[in-house]
């Protein structure tokens, strides 16, 4: 398949390793340092139970990162649909036999580990909807009929996840793939007409919302109304933010989060207890990391030669600011309650391993950048 | 190649879009995270403080009651409890099963403790048993290894330590009730006792001290971490009160079970020494908490015994009042002491016949001994000379028929009836026989025993209009500051002529001391000691006209209800008074026969206390301000002067 007339379509493993943009993986253990700073607060000073554990789980990704980013782009081209129906089958299977946790069946249990089949879908839609429109020429995109099969990509995925119910993923999921969509050049009034839709379709939502998920709603909309119900998460993540002010309250004395006021603090929250403990000056320099991380992530796109590197990279890119923004929203009450973890930080390993595995592919497209592919794959031809 | 371009241009363009969007959000965390952190930071710290801050009332240790002396009367008892704490204990059934082999635990407190430890916070301790015996502490102590989460606390709790005896003056203490709140904090912890009667609750904001506070840092599940700061209260002042607790203690046997109430005030200063009100209640059992069977008895009961009779029972004087009367007379000038009326047993005033006590009559009688012997029918016709309006007026400035401000609660005025009064109140003039009722304290006449106790006091003390005063002084805390409660000024005169007032109390003395007195058998017959005061014996009914041609029955004879009050106000020693002491004995029966012997008891013990030379019941203090001064050290063997009035 891989002709072997193009010099710069196969590197040797050790120029690979040169190519791997290891400052972009100093930026992510930065942020991460982040994480096991807070972690290790969080759990009032202690790397039990959390900190040592996420340090373990960092070390491994960083290892599968670095796997992945030497694989040969188009193997992850080749095997794109195969991770796309495999992701399927374990969110299927999570219907049948997953493990209910915190109210939601997400997870799957294996021998020794559990995981999300829905983390690595997010991973696998992207690389699916990424080979896809490698394939479609700019006129093929305008087409309605070439968009029936990504769209169905994405509402089967999305309506499972939205069945354990998993609010949070399936928006990611839809605002990853509408990212895609755009980048692929679909016209934006088709934006604008799915949007009309969708609006018209609020109150048919409405009506299959769970009960606690309309609550998380109307508790986003007036926290106030009811401070000790669904309102007091929001209202408890305002008090620590809040009350951090400028400098913060200084590493390990923090009072809101070790007072047990913040929920999960070690996980979704854990952005608040950041910016109560280091300030706001704590917040933004995390906020400047992400920052950082997002535009090597452009830049990376930008440079690679081949359309599906290309989607890839910025599907990438587009989910981690997803993960970011919608966490870092969440917790200063901008936007509803949705269970986002705050990528890197957040303790929990399912996360982590999915954003490393993103990563890994993002620097796979950088250190293939050069690769041309044709539209299956092959060495472009035209 | 060309479409690829044209597809990575049309890419770059809407990189470009999604950029510009993604830069946008970020400034808005940004911008959000300025508004939070700088704008709104100072209110979500206050509320950060909240959140974790937590105040606790400490409450102030109640101030003790003592009597004269410094003798303790009402005091805090440290109260052991049994607290367990359901987290700790584990198996809380089991520990209350533990605990019950050890102090007995009702089925009740089992059932009670079990449903609050499914309502409470696990880590909140719940109280098993309250006022334990220190054996019973010592032997859950000795068992705590085997009772997890079982601890010993001590709290405080308001003892009466002589309830029978003391139960009227002090009052007593009980929780707050919704009606008391005043927005103190203190009001509103539970447990918090206030006065709701008696001197606990005149003095009651002396008593309770002012809370201190302890500021806690709390987590979100309301447990303590650490202590913050403490801001320690003001215990409650010492109330010492005028009260002898020995001489109380005395009076209160002595009146025993009748329903009945004794007042002994010191004539110069005022001071109540005694205040006995029969029978009493239990005063622990209030702050124990009655029950409603409980609190049903008290109120039933004929014998009232939450009544303080002596400052709120309302009795007719009867003849008690006649020292009144007689003042008016000669005061207003419409009889001398030696003018003579003549008693046949009744008067006649229309076709009304107005009996006196004495069937056969007195013969021929004047003020001397129309008050000695206690004559009806002399007083009817002072009384008519007089009229009601001017008795009333002099039963006034003796102190009948007006509060006194007395630091009790509830003390009551009576009634002095004027014509004016009469008319108002009924629509009815005043009649003829009302003012010849009146003149022997009987008809619309209403007065406490304390003020007949008074009006005793004013007569002897050298006509001054002396005030009861019931507290010595306040202590504040625990500091040296005293507040004292002396009146610093002499009482003033009442303004009455000093010979009649001494004529009238020549009289007093002869009803006890001159053989044909009323109280003659009562007198005191240790030299130095003897007292002088009048009887009064007063109808609780209306006798007719038949029953007093039957005869009238004797007092054993009547059902308890329809027999007399006995009356007897007295003061010793007649030479130099010192002391006045009223007794009223509900249905006790004559007031010579039953009333004086009281008195007599009372006025002796008091006189034998005051001079046993401690020297503490005398009115330091005082000394040249008042003939209390002069009077203080009672000769042996000065003799007492005999009545000069007749």
């Amino acid at each position: 398949m891989l002709s072997d007339t193009f010099d710069r379509n196969r590197m040797p493993l050790r120029q690979k390793f040169r190519e791997i943009h290891w400052f972009l993986i100093l930026l992510l253990t930065a942020i991460a340092g982040f994480g096991f700073v807070m972690l290790y607060s969080a759990a009032g000073g202690s790397l039990e139970p959390w900190a040592s554990r996420q340090m373990a789980r960092f070390a491994v990704g960083v290892a599968v990162l670095v796997a992945i980013a030497v694989t040969d782009i188009r193997i992850w081209f080749k095997y794109a649909y195969a991770f796309y129906a495999v992701a399927l089958v374990f969110l299927v299977l999570v219907e049948v036999a997953g493990r209910i946790g915190m109210g939601a069946q997400r997870w799957l249990s294996f021998w020794i580990f559990n995981f999300q089949p829905s983390e690595l879908m997010k991973v696998s839609l992207l690389l699916a909807l990424a080979h896809y429109f490698h394939g479609g020429s700019a006129e093929d995109v305008r087409r309605p009929l070439f968009l029936f099969i990504p769209v169905a990509m994405v509402a089967v995925p999305v309506g499972l996840v939205l069945r354990q119910p998993d609010l949070g993923t399936a928006v990611m999921l839809m605002l990853a793939a509408a990212a895609l969509f755009f980048l692929a050049g679909v016209r934006i009034w088709k934006f604008v007409a799915v949007g009309l839709v969708a609006v018209a379709a609020v109150p048919i939502t409405w009506q299959l919302l769970r009960g606690y998920q309309r609550q998380r709603v109307l508790s986003f909309l007036d926290p106030d109304k009811d401070p000790l119900g669904s309102g007091y998460h929001i209202i408890q993540a305002k008090i620590a933010l809040g009350s951090g002010g400028v400098l913060g309250k200084g590493f390990l004395q923090g009072t809101q989060g070790h007072l047990s006021f913040l929920p999960e603090k070690q996980t979704d929250f854990i952005f608040t207890m950041l910016a109560e403990e280091l300030g706001m000056l704590g917040g933004l320099a995390l906020l400047a990391l992400y920052g950082l991380v997002l535009l090597y992530g452009y830049a990376i796109a930008f440079s690679s030669r081949n359309h599906f590197g290309r989607l890839l990279a910025m599907g990438i890119t587009c989910m981690f600011f997803l993960y970011v923004f919608i966490n870092i929203a969440m917790v200063m009450g901008l936007i509803p309650v949705v269970g986002v973890p705050l990528p890197l930080v957040s303790y929990g390993g399912t996360a982590m391993m999915a954003v490393m595995i993103a990563f890994g592919l993002l620097l796979s497209v950088h250190v293939h950048r050069d690769v041309i592919m044709g539209r299956r794959g092959g060495p472009d031809s035209f | 190649m060309l479409r690829d371009a044209e597809r990575q241009k049309l890419f770059t363009r809407r990189m470009a879009l999604l950029a510009g969007g993604k830069l946008a959000l970020f400034s808005l965390l940004a911008g959000r995270m300025y508004y939070l952190q700088v704008l709104e930071s100072d209110r979500y710290k206050t509320l950060a403080d909240e959140n974790r801050i937590n105040l606790r009332l400490l409450p102030p240790p109640r101030g003790r009651i003592v009597d004269r002396y410094g003798a303790p009367l009402a005091v805090n008892e440290r109260n052991f409890r049994v607290l367990v704490t359901p987290e700790q204990a584990g198996d809380l059934e089991a520990t209350l099963h533990a605990i019950g082999k050890i102090v007995p635990v009702s089925e009740e407190t089992s059932r009670r403790i079990l449903r609050e430890a499914r309502r409470r916070r696990s880590f909140v301790p719940l109280t098993v048993r309250e006022n334990l015996e220190w054996e019973d502490v010592a032997r859950i102590e000795v068992n705590a290894p085997d009772l997890p989460g079982v601890m010993i606390d001590v709290g405080q709790t308001r003892r009466y330590l002589y309830p029978a005896e003391t139960a009227h003056v002090l009052g007593y203490v009980a929780a707050v009730s919704e009606r008391e709140l005043t927005g103190d904090p203190l009001l509103e912890l539970p447990g918090f006792r206030v006065g709701k009667s008696g001197v606990e609750k005149i003095h009651d904001l002396a008593l309770r001290g002012t809370g201190g506070s302890s500021q806690v840092e709390v987590n979100a599940f309301g447990r303590v971490i650490r202590e913050l700061a403490r801001k320690e209260g003001q215990p409650g002042g010492e109330v010492r009160l005028t009260i002898d607790l020995e001489l109380q203690k005395s009076v209160a046997k002595r009146l025993g079970d009748e329903s009945a109430s004794a007042v002994v005030l010191d004539v110069h200063t005022g001071e109540v020494l005694t205040l006995v009100s029969t029978p009493a209640y239990d005063p622990n059992a209030f702050n124990r908490g009655l029950s409603g069977e409980e609190w049903r008895n008290l109120n039933r009961d004929s014998l009232a015994p939450l009544v303080n009779k002596a400052i709120t029972g309302l009795y007719a004087p009867g003849s008690t009042f006649k020292i009144a009367v007689a003042l008016a007379a000669l005061e207003r000038g419409v009889v001398t002491p030696g003018q003579r009326v003549h008693c046949p047993g009744f008067l006649e005033l229309g076709d009304a016949r107005f009996h006196c006590w004495r069937k056969r009559g007195h013969g021929w009688v004047d003020l001397h001994t129309g008050i000695s012997r206690s004559c009806d029918v002399y007083f009817y016709e002072l009384a008519r000379r007089l009229g009601v309006d001017r008795i009333s007026q002099m039963a006034n400035r003796l102190g009948l028929g007006v509060t006194h401000d007395l630091d009790l609660p509830g003390e009551r005025a009576g009634l002095m009836p004027t014509r004016k009064w009469k008319l108002e109140a009924t629509g009815v003039p005043w009649q003829g026989g009302e003012t010849l009722i009146a003149g022997v304290g009987q008809g619309y006449i209403l007065s406490t025993p304390l003020q007949l106790a008074i009006m005793t006091a004013r007569l002897v003390n050298g006509g001054l209009a002396v005030t009861p005063r019931l507290t010595r002084e306040l202590r504040v805390g625990f500091s040296e500051e005293i507040e004292r409660r002396e009146s610093t000024e002499p009482f003033k005169s009442l303004g009455l002529n000093p010979l009649h007032v001494e004529l009238v109390r020549a009289a007093t003395d002869a009803v006890v001391n001159e053989p044909g007195g009323t109280a003659y058998a009562a007198r005191i017959a240790k030299r130095g000691f003897e007292m002088g005061g009048k009887t009064g014996t007063t109808q609780v009914r209306r006798i007719s006209k038949a029953e007093r041609e039957q005869g009238l029955k004797k007092s054993h004879e009547l059902p308890w209800i329809e027999r007399d009050h006995a009356l007897f106000v007295g003061y010793a020693p007649v030479a130099a008074p010192r002391y006045a002491a009223a007794v009223v004995v509900e249905h006790g029966g004559g007031g010579g026969a039953v009333a004086a012997p009281i008195v007599r008891d009372i006025l002796l013990l008091t006189q034998e206390r005051g001079r046993r030379g401690d020297g503490v019941l005398r009115t330091a203090g005082r000394a040249g301000l008042t003939p209390s001064a002069l009077n203080d050290a009672p000769l042996p063997g000065r003799t007492a002067p005999s009545g000069t009035g007749g």
